[in-house]
């Protein structure tokens, strides 16, 4: 029996950056379609009560919302800066802006969870006897900020996650596992080993007999960990997971004076 | 050079045979083959199918003599409400799109698979939660607002809206995400040769669709989400008593859900795209007027929600100006019809199911089609809003057009699917008592409703007694041809005469692989040199 070799990693999943990007923007244009329904309403509701707006702008903490904004734009540059040191194959530095990134997001929700809770407690919430008291158009408008930054802190929280997974993979020891193809794996059942063999055509190791048993194959290939080795595919999930931060970053922007400085 | 014949001779498993890592049901579940996805979409649709048709029959058997036959008032409210969200969001919103689409856009293409397949897996888990919640809905007090939601009712109510309004919420998340993958599907996995309009017009529909279900879902999404946060916490956005206007959940309500109509009915006109010229054995009339026509109704789909509205407090010159952009949407339709007409002129017509039912849709459609315009009219639209005209008119575009599509789809693609021939005679059957029953049951439901009968309502006056009895009559007939169908698809996939790899003589490259396809589509990607529906080949002359 003659013995052939062939190439049996099939790519089922190839990566194509572009396509992935695509889909990544597409995505981030449903989110701000997402979010323009409530710019829609903002806006129908700010024209209706000019007044009550200004006043009800008022109760906002400036100095918070400031705060949170300066925390916002500075983890956006963090996460460039995580991005731009992948590429250079500094993981070690990817991941500690990828962290730091990930701290102010934190910090963000910190300061709204105090000034949540600060409104709550002086009893404006949707429903509460306070804010009833108040006119209609204060009413709406405490409705839309708690309606519209709830939302938007919602997806700070799932934008921090969405981050840590990209920094456990990038943190990983890399590994490529690739799928063998079904179909030529057919062919092998029962009548086949699997070899790993060098450029030269030397046998490094003989891994496995396929019997008929044996339905599936993956080949998981394990890198040496070296500083400055990274699997390709991470960059890509951090460009797109750094896209996503950036969107909720540029909401914040619009919701910032919308709120807080329109008094 | 061994190595190769072994290749050749090697029968290799088409995509049901496949066993994968798991056996049975997971590897079906959890496969991201896009066409054991798009059997898993068309096996959960149909069930839905089966129970909302069952909810529609019983609705209209209520109708059937004057006071309570059945059931009582307020069970009569949620079967109509649940008769809506089963057929709008878990029938035909995913559709055509989520069955064929899945299933054939990438190999049409040229593609082994979606550009996201594990995507395209969730999408259809999300569709399965969505469902899940909707059936808990129902069984915890299901919502008795009909599919629209509209508050301040969908508020008030003491059913149990909010399931029923994430379950929506859920599903179009899944439609959002299928309308992604296959954007970008279309825009990177199309094989070498395969420019723009080399695509079928299939392709051209879906592309469409999945703009329309990226571009206008988001927003029905954050109204229902507006409606959870109204009904839980008290955030009365649209409540007039906290200084909220009704009428602009209306707006959010239909800046989806219109342009949502002509993402059911684009695949639809594809399909039909698709069967025309197989069985006129000709390239279709106006290849490019169809192809931009489908992007051009998606466009002016997008501007016409207004006309939802008339009567509901808009303004005199929104409503002009939504009168015509609507009456614009008839002229991208009008475009495809007379292009399908001329493509069956002078074409060698075979008469097959498939045909059959494309000619049924253009019929119902073009019915449909008028009688929408008659809808966009303001004067008359004043006097038929919320009657028997408006639900009759929108059945003749949506099951008469769209889901007679999807039949005639199911006949067309069944031997590419699963390698099996349908039964030609009990089709026909099903087919003629369809086509009987379907108009009985809703042109009489359009005459009612120029003379007066409202929707909704349980039950009705004396003058119209006569017109709910035929109605009635003729749902039967069109239950009878619906279930005589499905048993009979349902005998053919199981036990069906084998099928040829080319039944129909296609030329779109579905129909130049075997049936039922490989796992992998193509075992070359295929490099394409002619346009999608080239039957005769070119002659040169000396």
């Amino acid at each position: 029996m003659s013995q052939h070799t062939e190439s049996v990693v099939a790519h089922k999943h190839p990566s194509d950056f572009v396509g992935a990007k695509i889909g990544m923007w597409l995505f981030l244009f449903t989110e701000v379609l997402l979010f323009g329904g409530l710019f829609l309403l903002y806006a129908v509701y700010r024209a209706k009560y000019p007044v009550d707006f200004h006043l009800a702008a008022t109760e906002l903490d400036t100095f918070i919302g400031t705060v949170n904004t300066l925390l916002l734009l500075t983890s956006s540059l963090t996460v460039v800066l995580s991005i731009e040191a992948l590429q250079r194959g500094n993981r070690k530095l990817s991941i500690g802006m990828l962290a730091t990134t990930i701290l102010f997001g934190l910090g963000f929700m910190v300061n709204k969870y105090f000034e949540w809770g600060h409104k709550i407690e002086h009893g404006l919430y949707p429903g509460s006897e306070k804010l009833l008291s108040h006119s209609q158009g204060e009413i709406t408008f405490f409705q839309l900020y708690y309606a519209m930054t709830g939302l938007h802190g919602l997806h700070v929280l799932v934008g921090m996650a969405v981050l840590g997974g990209v920094l456990y993979f990038i943190a990983r020891k890399p590994v490529n596992k690739e799928h063998m193809n079904p179909t030529i794996l057919r062919r092998f059942q029962g009548a086949a080993r699997l070899a790993v063999i060098s450029d030269n055509g030397n046998e490094l190791g003989t891994v496995a007999r396929i019997d008929e048993d044996v339905r599936n194959i993956d080949i998981r290939i394990s890198y040496e960990h070296g500083e400055k080795r990274f699997d390709p595919r991470n960059l890509i999930k951090l460009e797109n997971s750094a896209l996503y931060w950036h969107l909720v970053d540029v909401i914040w922007i619009f919701l910032f004076p919308l709120f807080y400085l329109i008094t | 050079m061994a190595s190769h014949a072994i290749v050749e001779t090697t029968h290799e498993e088409n995509y049901l045979q496949y066993k994968g890592r798991h056996g049975g049901l997971w590897s079906w579940i959890f496969s991201t083959d896009h066409k054991r996805i798009g059997i898993l979409y068309m096996i959960g649709m149909f069930a839905f199918f089966v129970v909302a048709i069952t909810l529609g029959l019983l609705m209209r058997l209520e109708q059937l003599t004057m006071g309570p036959t059945i059931m009582q008032p307020s069970t009569y409210n949620k079967v109509f409400t649940l008769h809506g969200v089963i057929m709008i969001f878990l029938f035909i919103v995913p559709g055509i799109t989520a069955t064929f689409g899945n299933f054939f856009l990438p190999i049409q293409i040229g593609a082994k698979d979606v550009a996201f397949p594990r995507l395209n897996l969730f999408s259809w888990w999300l569709y399965v939660i969505g469902a899940v919640t909707a059936l808990v809905a129902v069984f915890t007090g299901m919502a008795d607002t009909g599919w629209t939601f509209y508050v301040p009712y969908s508020v008030r109510t003491g059913t149990n809206v909010t399931l029923a309004v994430l379950a929506a919420f859920i599903l179009g998340f899944s439609s959002i995400l299928t309308g992604l993958n296959f954007v970008t599907t279309v825009h990177r996995m199309r094989a070498p040769g395969m420019g723009w309009f080399r695509m079928p017009l299939f392709v051209w529909g879906l592309y469409a669709t999945a703009w329309i279900q990226v571009l206008a879902t988001p927003v029905v999404g954050i109204t229902l989400l507006l409606i959870i946060l109204e009904r839980t916490l008290g955030i009365g956005i649209f409540d007039p008593a906290l200084g909220g206007d009704p009428i602009l959940y209306q707006h959010l309500f239909w800046i989806y859900s219109h342009p949502a109509v002509y993402l059911m009915v684009l695949p639809g006109m594809g399909v039909v795209s698709e069967i025309i010229p197989t069985f006129a054995r000709r390239n279709i009339f106006g290849y490019k007027a169809i192809a931009y026509s489908s992007v051009g109704i998606a466009l002016v789909g997008t501007l016409v929600w207004g006309h939802h509205m008339y009567t509901s407090g808009q303004s005199y010159t929104a409503a002009v100006v939504f009168s015509f952009l609507t009456f614009l949407v008839a002229i991208p339709t009008a475009i495809k019809v007379f292009n399908w007409v001329a493509t069956l002129y002078k074409g060698s017509i075979r008469v097959e199911l498939p045909l059959l039912y494309a000619m049924a849709f253009i019929f119902h459609f073009s019915i449909g089609g008028f009688t929408g315009l008659m809808n966009a009219a303001i004067s008359v639209d004043v006097h038929i809003h919320d009657t028997y005209f408006v639900v009759g008119h929108f059945h003749y575009t949506m099951f008469g057009g769209t889901v007679f599509a999807m039949f005639g789809a199911l006949y067309y693609w069944l031997p590419k699917m699963f390698g099996r021939m349908y039964g030609q005679k009990i089709g026909i059957t099903a087919f003629v008592l369809q086509v009987i029953g379907f108009n009985m049951l809703y042109f009489t439901m359009m005459v009612m409703g120029y003379m007066g009968m409202p929707r909704r309502y349980y039950d009705h006056l004396p003058q119209f007694h006569d017109g709910h009895i035929i109605a009635t009559v003729g749902s039967w007939f069109l239950v009878a041809g619906l279930f005589l169908m499905i048993g009979n698809l349902v005998w053919s996939v199981f036990k069906g005469a084998k099928a040829e790899d080319n039944p129909w003589g296609g030329t779109t490259l579905e129909w130049q692989i075997p049936s039922p396809p490989p796992l992998e589509n193509f075992d070359k990607i295929p490099q394409v040199e002619r346009g999608p529906y080239e039957h005769t080949p070119v002659e040169v002359s000396k």
